[in-house]
């Protein structure tokens, strides 16, 4: 069973799941829940989900062969030898490209450029979409309905196009793809966010701090956002993933800086040394693994947030299967324990 | 002192009652509905007059979409009000402080909200709820004096000092409630207004909150509006109830009194409605339409004819039932209410077959 | 508050005995019914009263087998007209729900399918359980509304066109239309006006005189019940506290519990007085079986000493 969050237990109806908590009747007669287990912060519960923890394992493996990259493969890897491409043997684990550099060396250190960028931008993109999000949804009226017009310009202009357009035109470096980025990855976190902000704006112990006299300010940092903390975290989640993606898509093309060693580039060159076409998979392989790999971590780390602060998610595969036995006859050890 | 509007006034000319903490006059809200660019508007009250004197406890009823809320969130500045006045302590407020309301309303004017269950951020403790209303109010300048402060609290709503370190979740709907008339204690008001603070909880627990509500006006003055669709508890509860209906009120008076001989069909309807074992059996659905229809459209009016008291199909006036100074006025039963809000609030919807 | 149309060999149509179940959580088990045993007999109208958390809508949902993972029926027996419902295999039980035993749960006025007429959703009763053809179910469903006094031409109404009270007369009718032995209730008219929730329980009261089945009411409204009930419990924690006729329930009621609940109602006439509610940090422990106080009156014993004092009044 993965981890429930133990003052939730799952009922089929609705009213019974206050009611068993915290009616004054609870059948558990106890004054109060025990301290502890209720609603461990965020941070632990994730710890004991499953899919969460693989997540962040495998995420955190990469994080430091990016970190390590300098001590596990000294010496610049974007060197051009004479070697050619090489398949993966004992002394190149992963081979070498057509200009002979070392796959796993360019692997490793790629891993640096490509998960600095993808969080900066997530990062960033994910604040930007906040701070929009959460004043759209606080000061209503014609602030939100222009924060909300631009979101929704945003939203609505294509992507990928923009973003070679964007890279087209600017200087070429990492702070040119960060920005076009950022730009371009904004607005989705923004629609988002607002939604959320917006449902807990309308409940009353908003009202309750406006008429304490609180201030906009602390009604939105220290009120609205605190209840948002999980959607937060998955909507940056999927920005820093948009950012890793999105990144080594521009680079592929060869709109990114060419002379950065990142999995994108490193991609570009695989292509563009004609690999593709010369079947030296142990040239792009790797990096388009590590991409796929880091994504899939970030997006397990987002199930298992989702599971943990939504225990309802959990039910649905369990309930698929527990409906049969619903269905079956009640076994005799069931009913006469 | 009764407050019965002349039969041609303008609400707005009508004499507050000397010692009245809040005083409505003339309040309406619209609310737009449709598109962008529509302009059709539903009125949810209009032209309401309403007094709430120092020291009691005036209980607003009235069934669900009658607009009782919204009159509680108008005063507390929740909502914009469409036009009228909000007089607190002799000055119109509405005026006064057009844009944002001033740290003194709001230490003056508290709330307490329906929903037990959403009327604390889930997010915070229950000490820094109170703790923070305090600050705010500058009712206290040391981490001393602000800890005897909310311990003072705790106990004045009954509940136990330790539960300040505990989160709004683990603690039951009446915990919680009491918990929000701690904070609203905490910045020392005049008057507090209760959106259905009983309609959530359990039934055993209402009559606690109820009675910390009697309390805090015997000990400490405070003036209270109490709004609910229950009259038996607005009668437990309340020194003087008003009643309301389609976003307008159509009686008020002394609790006890209003209960025992009411003088408009709603309110007769809305009686014969409340569960009650010793009744038992009494329901009349003649009688129930007869009332609906007497509220939707009545033909008759006990006052017409009578020369004091002129009777207006037109304007909604009041009429005095019995002595000026027992204070129980009812609106003239010839007075239509607006045709749309009215309809969908008797719902009447079965075919007598 | 009526009286029973029993003869001695009507067996009764729902029997539960010593039930129990409980909700599996991570970190503890809760037990959401605590061996709980009543009888409903033909006709009878069985009114179950109680606070949030008492478990009684727990129990209802056991009794139609619609309980679902961590909550679990762990014990006891619930038999149906003579059948034990634990034992039904998938395709007993679809037959015997909503054909024998149906229900209106909490809030299902708003649980109606938004996207379907009223009349769709009907007719989908008939041609699903007793494969009507379109224009019979049609017409069935036409005899349906008038039942509960809704104009028939209102089929073709989507739900948020009718009102709160027409919408759980649809509702109500929905569940009878298979003339059901067994009706279960599950808080019918919280969410209703105080007007209309009268009218409501008229009509249910009217529908049941007609049609004869019986009726399990699950309220926290302990003023509603005793109008329409013909026998009550009162349920705590999981466990009956005391179990009586209506009239004799209100008239004198022995457990503590029960008197704080039915004092909770402050009067609508005579003087005001300071009433007492139970204190919150009241907890029954423990409670015991119950005991035939009075004939027909069933009361679980108190241990001396309790305090059930709600405080200052």
């Amino acid at each position: 069973m993965s981890a429930t969050d133990p003052a939730e237990v799952e009922l089929l109806v609705a009213s019974d799941h206050r009611e068993i908590l915290s009616g004054p009747t609870a059948p558990a007669a106890l004054d109060r829940l025990p301290r502890h287990p209720v609603r461990q912060g965020l941070g632990h519960s994730l710890i004991a989900n499953r899919k969460a923890l693989t997540g962040m394992i495998i995420l955190a493996l990469f994080v430091a062969v990016a970190l390590l990259a300098p001590i596990l493969a000294p010496g610049n890897p974007s060197t051009i030898t004479s070697l050619g491409a090489q398949p993966p043997s004992a002394e190149h684990l992963l081979g070498t490209t057509p200009k002979g550099q070392d796959v796993l060396a360019l692997t490793m250190w790629g891993a640096r450029s490509s998960l600095l960028v993808g969080f900066v931008v997530g990062f960033a993109a994910t604040f930007i979409g906040l701070l929009v999000g959460l004043s759209s949804a606080y000061l209503g009226g014609r602030a939100d309905n222009s924060l909300s017009l631009l979101t929704n310009v945003f939203l609505l202009i294509p992507g990928l196009p923009l973003l070679v357009i964007l890279a087209a035109f600017l200087p070429t470096g990492m702070t040119t793809v960060m920005l076009v980025l950022t730009f371009t990855g904004w607005a989705g976190s923004a629609r988002v966010l607002r939604s959320q902000a917006l449902s807990i704006r309308g409940k009353d112990f908003v009202a309750a701090a406006i008429v304490t006299g609180e201030r906009a300010g602390w009604i939105m940092f220290r009120e609205i956002l605190p209840n948002m903390a999980s959607i937060v975290m998955i909507t940056l989640i999927g920005s820093v993933i948009f950012g890793i993606g999105a990144q080594a898509g521009l680079e592929f093309l060869g709109l990114g800086d060419v002379s950065v060693v990142s999995w994108g580039t490193n991609l570009y060159w695989a292509s563009n040394d004609g690999a593709l076409m010369s079947g030296t998979w142990w040239a792009f392989v790797p990096s388009g693994a590590a991409i796929a790999l880091v994504a899939f971590a970030l997006a397990l780390i987002n199930y298992g947030v989702d599971e943990v602060t939504n225990p309802r998610l959990r039910s649905t595969r369990r309930q698929r299967s527990s409906r049969r036995a619903a269905l079956a006859p009640a076994t005799p050890q069931e009913v006469n324990r | 002192m009764s407050i019965s509007a002349p039969v041609t006034g303008t609400p707005a000319d009508t004499e507050a009652a000397p010692d009245a903490v809040i005083s409505l006059r003339g309040l309406s809200v619209d609310f737009p509905v449709g598109g962008l660019f529509s302009r059709t508007v539903v009125r949810a009250l209009r032209s309401v007059d309403l007094d709430l004197e120092r020291g009691e406890i005036l209980a607003l009823v009235g069934e669900s979409g009658s607009g009782k809320s919204t009159i509680a969130r108008c005063i507390a500045r929740l909502e914009r009000p469409t036009a009228g006045q909000i007089v607190v302590d002799g000055v119109d407020v509405l005026r006064s402080e057009p844009r944002r309301a001033s740290r003194e309303f709001r230490s003056k004017v508290q709330m307490i909200f329906q929903d037990p269950f959403g009327s604390l951020n889930p997010a915070h403790r229950v000490g820094q709820f109170l703790e923070r209303a305090a600050k705010l109010h500058g009712r206290a300048t040391d981490p001393g004096q602000l800890r005897e402060l909310v311990e003072n609290l705790m106990a004045t709503v009954d509940l136990p000092v330790d539960m300040l370190d505990s989160r709004a979740f683990e603690l039951s709907g009446g915990q919680r409630q009491r918990v929000s008339i701690a904070r609203a204690l905490a910045m020392d008001p005049e008057v507090i207004l209760a959106d259905e603070p009983t309609s959530m909880l359990d039934v055993s627990v209402r009559i606690g909150v109820l009675n910390l509500m009697r309390r805090l006006r015997d000990e400490r003055g405070i003036s209270m509006l109490f709004i609910t669709h229950d009259l038996a508890s607005a009668r437990y509860v309340a020194d003087r109830t008003t009643v309301m209906f389609a976003g307008e009120l159509v009686e008020s008076g002394v609790s006890t009194a209003l209960m025992a001989r009411p003088a408009h069909p709603y309110t007769q309807l809305l009686l014969s409605a409340v569960p009650d074992p010793l009744r038992a059996g009494s329901y009349d659905p003649v009688e129930r339409a007869r009332l609906r229809a007497a509220v939707l459209d009545s033909p008759t009016c006990p006052y017409d004819g009578d020369p004091d008291q002129v009777c207006s199909r037109t304007e909604p006036v009041r009429h005095d039932v019995g002595p000026a100074a027992d204070r129980h006025w009812v609106r003239c039963h010839l007075y239509r209410p607006a045709a749309d809000v009215a309809s969908r609030a008797l719902a009447v919807d079965t075919v007598d077959g | 508050m009526s009286t029973l149309p029993t003869s001695p060999d009507d067996a009764p149509v729902l029997e539960v005995t010593d039930l129990s179940v409980e909700y599996h959580g991570e970190y503890r088990t809760v037990r959401a019914v605590d061996r709980v045993s009543f009888q409903i007999g033909r006709g009878e109208i069985f009114g179950l009263a109680g606070e949030s958390g008492c478990g009684k809508s727990t129990a209802a949902n056991a009794i139609m087998r619609l309980l679902r993972p961590p909550a679990v029926i762990t014990g006891g027996s619930i038999r149906f007209r003579g059948r034990d419902i634990l034992t039904l295999d998938a395709e007993e039980l679809r037959a015997l729900r909503w054909r024998e035993v149906a229900m209106v749960f909490q809030s299902a006025m708003n649980s109606l399918n938004p996207v379907m007429t009223v009349g769709d959703q009907i007719v989908d009763i008939f041609t699903t359980h007793e494969r009507l053809p379109k224009s019979k179910a049609r017409a069935r469903a036409a005899e349906l509304l008038e039942l509960v006094r809704i104009d028939p031409a209102r089929l073709r109404s989507y739900p948020h066109q009718l009102s709160g009270g027409m919408r759980q007369r649809v509702v109500i009718a929905m569940a009878v239309a298979l003339r059901p032995h067994l009706l279960i209730m599950d808080e019918p008219t919280t969410a209703l006006d105080v007007v209309v929730q009268q009218e409501i329980m008229a009509q249910i009261a009217e529908l049941q005189r007609e049609l004869g089945f019986s009726v399990l009411f699950i309220t926290h409204d302990m003023s509603l019940m005793i109008e329409l009930s013909h026998r009550m419990a009162v349920m705590y924690a999981g466990r009956f506290v005391e179990t009586a006729d209506a009239s004799t329930m209100f008239a004198d009621p022995l457990h503590p519990y029960t008197r704080a609940l039915i004092n909770a109602f402050p009067p609508l006439s005579g003087p005001v007085t300071p009433l007492v509610g139970l204190g919150e940090g009241v907890r029954f422990t423990d409670i015991p079986d119950l005991r035939e106080e009075r004939p027909g009156h069933w009361v679980a014993p108190v241990p001396v000493g309790t305090v059930i004092d709600g405080g200052r009044p």
